[in-house]
């Protein structure tokens, strides 16, 4: 008898350990899986969150020489202004800054500090300003990629001077320009807003963030409609029989084709056959909702086969058509779930980039596009251009343009979360 | 003689290969209640289905042979199968309430039928249904609440108040009480002997003791055939089929 309960206790520690190491393989996978998670997001950020200030140079600029009196700037439309010659007036207030320079090599270093564009910057000023313009005015320059570096210690000042892109008498400068307390940082509001650029401080994600909202809208106006009536179609009333079931088994195949696949499919049909114009959102998104109708379907189908059976005969059995049973009692149901599906695919569709690559969404785009028809780049093809940059300050604008990417797929994710809690039916 | 309202003549139903009523001929009288009664998988809810064509949802169901209401053959091709629902109304094992509120399921039906013109007349029928159907009082205050937060018993009547409100002549009911408690049950079969004055009600159920009390003629079903159908008491007391005896004595099913 004693043995019999030896036995069994003997047994159940057993059972009781295996348990427990089980527990610890849980939690030791889930652990590797978020620290993997926490490196990334860690690493991504260190890098990139000093792409969203950059470093300004404050420059007085004595407008009086430009005009005989300032008042006159109040009359004159942003046309005159345009035609306004400011390149050597713009050149001269910055060469104020240190005016004991004499030699013209030592002029062009001080110019070289600035961005290539701060006679338009001037010129900007001068605009936005111009029914109040004093004789002279205090404007906050844009300093080169190479000084915003040296600025955010992201550019090693103990290299050889012909190793280094910024020289010495560059720093000498703008040491003097930091202890004089001219150089501060400010938000980066045109990294949001400007599109792309060869020069790094002038580069922007604005661009690329309006493309892919776009490709978005398209795929959302094109896949989640067809995506939802062919998963009801399917789920409702399609007979069970080979047509169908062949119709099931491709749109799951569907599901697993390799993205670029439909890049290719949309610059041989799409671009090609059909003729729309290369480049744009409107392409872009075409190919990105083939990729994600399949998702949509069968995220759609799973939700409408969850709804009781007896809810359909509950309203066949009141005298409603199949299509009102549906449409009235299946569909609200089901939608939670199928709007989370839509949203998971559309966020899978936000951060493709094979497909975008064969259709031209990874030309140079400058401008900001203002419709789906203008040429654009999108958030992953940017990141996938600019980490090809050599420059040092695309490497910050990368980092940071996947940090907007991860931003848009959590706010994603996270509305997919709170549309199924909010609209779940409760049995 | 009461006057017949429901006759089956000779129904044969196929699903796929497997047949699962064989000949099936019984009658059923107006403004009562007949049961029918029999073993799991008998066919009595086959042939309960067969009356407002519910089976047509199943892709591999097949029916032959003939059913009239009042003398209308309802698997005639010119039948809608949507008129012949709004007559012949359907309570299901299951409490199965639309995920609406309690308003919206039982306004449902007159909507869609478009029975009722304006929104006081919509008002009037949900609340007619709900009294007949024994509800009213306790959810007056509550309309709008959804039909999934009553209780079982509650559910079902809604269900009921929900095949009341299109006004059919017939009201079919698929084991009611199946999922409910006594008292539940209880009410649900007094509230049949309160319907049955308006309507004709067809009630298939497991518990002998229920046919007993609300029926006025029970069919008795086994393995596909209906092997008996005569009055109530008749069944209960004197049946003439020997598996029948067997059935209601208890010794299988």
């Amino acid at each position: 008898m004693t043995d019999r309960i030896e036995q069994r206790i003997n047994s159940l520690n057993k059972r009781l350990n295996s348990e427990k190491r089980f527990r610890i393989y849980c939690i030791g996978a889930m652990s590797f899986a978020l620290a993997w998670v926490l490196i990334l997001f860690l690493n991504i950020f260190s890098s990139g969150y000093s792409a969203f200030y950059r470093t300004v140079i404050q420059v007085d600029v004595p407008f009086l020489n430009l005009i005989e009196d300032t008042t006159q700037f109040s009359e004159m439309s942003s046309e005159d202004i345009n035609n306004l010659s400011m390149y050597s007036f713009s050149k001269k207030a910055i060469y104020r800054l240190f005016p004991d320079i004499e030699e013209k090599k030592d002029k062009k270093m001080l110019i070289r500090l600035f961005s290539i564009e701060f006679e338009q910057e001037i010129r900007e000023f001068l605009k936005s300003n111009k029914s109040n313009i004093n004789e002279t005015e205090t404007i906050y320059l844009t300093a080169s990629d190479d000084v915003d570096q040296v600025n955010k210690g992201n550019y090693p000042r103990d290299l050889d001077e012909d190793k280094r892109r910024i020289k010495d008498i560059q720093l000498l400068f703008f040491d003097d320009l930091v202890d004089r307390g001219l150089v501060s940082y400010e938000f980066n509001l045109p990294f949001l807003m400007r599109g792309d650029s060869r020069e790094p401080e002038l580069a922007g994600v604005g661009g690329s963030m309006v493309g892919s909202l776009f490709t978005i809208l398209v795929v959302l106006i094109l896949s989640f409609p067809i995506g939802i009536f062919a998963a009801i179609y399917l789920e409702e009333f399609a007979p069970k029989n080979r047509v169908t079931d062949f119709i099931e088994i491709n749109i799951n195949n569907l599901a697993a084709v390799p993205s670029i696949v439909f890049g290719l499919l949309g610059l041989g049909i799409i671009l090609n056959t059909f003729g729309l114009p290369r480049s744009t959102p409107l392409v872009g998104g075409i190919v990105l909702s083939l990729m994600t109708l399949p998702t949509i379907i069968i995220a759609t189908r799973a939700s409408l086969r969850a709804v009781p059976p007896s809810i359909r005969e509950g309203a066949l059995a009141v005298g409603a058509t199949k299509m009102q049973a549906v449409m009235h009692h299946v569909v609200p149901v089901a939608m939670p779930g199928a709007l989370t599906g839509t949203i998971i695919g559309l966020a899978q569709a936000l951060g493709e980039t094979a497909p975008l690559l064969l259709i031209g969404m990874v030309a140079f785009v400058v401008d900001v596009p203002q419709t789906p028809l203008d040429a654009s780049a999108s958030l992953p093809v940017q990141v996938y251009l600019w980490s090809e940059s050599a420059e040092r300050g695309y490497v910050e604008k990368t980092s940071a343009t996947i940090m907007m990417l991860l931003g848009f797929l959590i706010l994603m994710n996270l509305a997919a979360v709170l549309i199924r809690r909010k609209f779940e039916t409760k049995w | 003689m009461k006057s017949i309202k429901i006759k089956a003549d000779n129904l044969n139903v196929h699903y796929g290969e497997k047949q699962a009523l064989f000949d099936v001929s019984m009658y059923m009288e107006k403004k009562q209640v007949t049961a029918l009664i029999g073993p799991s998988g008998c066919g009595k809810s086959t042939f309960i289905r067969c009356l407002n064509r519910m089976n047509d949802v199943i892709d591999i169901c097949k029916v032959q042979g003939k059913i009239e209401i009042d003398g209308n053959d309802i698997y005639a091709p010119d039948m809608q199968v949507e008129q012949l629902r709004e007559r012949v109304g359907m309570v299901f094992q299951k409490p199965n309430p639309f995920p609406k509120s309690i308003f919206e399921n039982v306004a449902y039906g007159p909507k869609i039928h478009g029975i009722a013109e304006h929104k006081s007349d919509l008002e009037e029928i949900v609340v007619n249904s709900l009294k007949k159907a024994a509800l009213f009082d306790e959810v007056k205050d509550r309309l709008s609440d959804s039909g999934t937060s009553l209780s079982g018993g509650q559910q079902q009547r809604l269900c009921i108040a929900r095949a009341i409100s299109v006004n059919p002549d017939i009201i079919l009911m698929d084991e009611p009480c199946s999922a409910l408690d006594p008292i539940a049950t209880a009410r649900i079969e007094e509230l049949m002997g309160d319907l049955k004055t308006e309507y004709t009600i067809i009630i298939v159920t497991h518990s002998m003791q229920q046919a007993a009390r609300v029926s006025s003629r029970t069919g008795f079903f086994h393995l596909g055939k209906l092997v008996e159908v005569d009055k109530t008491e008749t069944i209960f007391s004197n049946p003439s089929d020997q598996r029948t005896q067997d059935y209601i004595t208890g010794r299988f099913g």
